[in-house]
């Protein structure tokens, strides 16, 4: 806006004020009811649905299968789509929130133009029902989908029925002991710190796996706990990441 | 018979009439703040006609923040932000135990959604109506921190109950938060306090989500209902302003 369209815009404004209303009570009376709709709908909720507690956290269970509140249910899904190219998945779990953040932050100071009614604003328009069509899609999306931690790997053709089932099973636990936080397993996890685990079965004997899982180097968490208090889930990881030739 | 009143002489009314004793009150710290200008200025100034109910939405973000500031403060009464099983056994007390407790905490946990839900409508009427525009920028500006922060209250008010769900969520949060470019190991270092998650962490979180985060929504809220009082509020877009009768009329001549 150059200074002339700014010092029209005051005018106009001022016009527009001045036939107005006081603040009190006009603007107060319903800024009231609204508050009451507000804190109604709030005790409405709380008496509906009130507020549950899952068990007490325990650091070492590996069936936990995190869910954050509904209104990060978008990145959750970003986070979910984009593992599998872990090149780019700092790129959108960090990246498009914080330009999204960065683009709404400085939307004043390029979007300059005078005019304000929407439908003489195609870019503001289409921009914003697209964003808030994406955001309900991921949001929807979101809310459906499993973990971001589960590993997504075929067992290898030569293993047997039960080896399979084994796999299967030993997957679920990486999975659910956020190994994929630290290491690579195929396409899926963060490079680093760890090492990567893609190969790891061809590497170390079983034996050993254990015993590092056991004795792990810091920062990584020893899985003692996990091997004292439900052995068959410590042999089941231990028989998956020894399958990984 | 009463003698004549003598000049600069009170009138005698007996000791504090009733009737006065609010309004000199209300003088006495009148007179030491000079409070009534400004509260003047804020409760008489004129909104625009055309003011509809999508107007309510940041008064309404500002009520359910207050709402939540009220729950919030009662659970604090009993919450230990105790990570080896006194915050759980603490929330657990609150939810089963304490008079009204699973009602104030469903208000606190609840009013969070609404907040959140409000805030994202107030946003899109500022937007839709290019209400962000000149002279209001900094109005957005300091609107646009306050969802951040808002979404902070969320994050790390989600771990406090230390439950199964609060740990692995906010576990996978933070390391969200560590693939982040250049600031972001450095960022999830600081939420956990280190780097393992424990029990710092939870007292790190409880400190951000109780003192940190909400002081500056105050504070930030402040400043944004200052710039809607002194720019004033948008009238709607769709709205032409058309000069009084009698200033024509002058015009005309």
């Amino acid at each position: 806006m150059n200074q002339a369209q700014k010092e029209q815009y005051l005018r106009e404004y001022s016009i527009l004020k001045s036939q107005g209303k006081p603040f009190f009570p006009y603007a107060v009376a319903k800024d009231s009811i609204m508050a009451m709709i507000v804190i109604l709908v709030i005790i409405f909720l709380a008496l509906m649905f009130g507020a549950e507690i899952a068990p007490k956290a325990d650091p070492t269970t590996t069936t936990y299968v995190p869910r954050p509140d509904w209104y990060y249910f978008f990145l959750f899904e970003v986070l979910r789509v984009m593992k599998n190219v872990p090149k780019f998945t700092p790129m959108a779990t960090i990246g498009v929130p914080t330009i999204c953040m960065i683009l709404l932050f400085l939307l004043p100071f390029y979007d300059r133009s005078p005019e304000r009614r929407i439908e003489r604003r195609p870019i503001a328009l289409a921009a914003g029902i697209t964003t808030i069509a994406a955001m309900a899609f991921l949001t929807y999306s979101g809310a459906n989908t499993g973990s971001p931690n589960s590993v997504d790997l075929q067992p290898p053709s030569s293993l047997s029925a039960s080896q399979a089932q084994m796999f299967r099973a030993g997957e679920l636990v990486v999975g659910e002991s956020g190994c994929l936080a630290c290491h690579v397993i195929g396409d899926n996890g963060n490079n680093g710190p760890g090492p990567v685990l893609t190969h790891i079965g061809s590497k170390l004997p079983s034996q050993a796996i254990a015993s590092t899982l056991r004795n792990p180097t810091p920062p990584m968490p020893s899985f003692r706990n996990l091997a004292a208090q439900s052995p068959q889930k410590f042999q089941q990881l231990v028989g998956f990441l020894s399958e990984l030739q | 018979m009463p003698r004549p009143k003598r000049p600069g002489e009170a009138q005698d009314v007996g000791a504090f009439p009733p009737a006065e004793a609010g309004i000199t009150v209300v003088d006495w710290i009148d007179e030491r703040t000079s409070l009534s200008p400004g509260i003047r200025w804020m409760l008489f100034r004129k909104v625009p006609k055309g003011i509809n109910w999508a107007y309510t939405l940041g008064s309404a973000t500002l009520f359910a923040f207050l709402a939540q500031a009220v729950t919030g403060v009662f659970l604090a009464m009993y919450y230990r932000p105790d990570a080896a099983g006194g915050a759980y056994e603490s929330i657990r007390y609150i939810t089963d135990d304490a008079f009204l407790g699973q009602f104030v905490r469903g208000m606190h946990k609840w009013g969070a959604s609404v907040m959140i839900i409000l805030i994202f409508l107030h946003m899109a009427r500022v937007f839709f109506y290019g209400a962000y525009k000149y002279p209001r920028e900094l109005t957005w500006i300091i609107g646009v921190v306050l969802l951040i922060l808002t979404l902070v209250m969320g994050f790390t008010g989600y771990l406090l109950p230390f439950d199964q769900r609060a740990y692995w969520a906010t576990i996978v949060g933070v390391n969200i938060n560590g693939t982040g470019p250049f600031v972001g190991p450095f960022l999830s270092d600081f939420l956990r306090a280190g780097p393992e998650f424990g029990a710092t962490t939870l007292s790190r979180f409880y400190a951000i989500h109780m003192l940190l985060v909400p002081g500056a929504i105050g504070a930030l809220i402040g400043a944004h209902l200052y710039l809607v009082s002194k720019l004033g509020i948008t009238a709607p877009p769709w709205l032409k302003a058309e000069p009084e009768p009698e200033l024509l009329e002058h015009s005309e001549v």
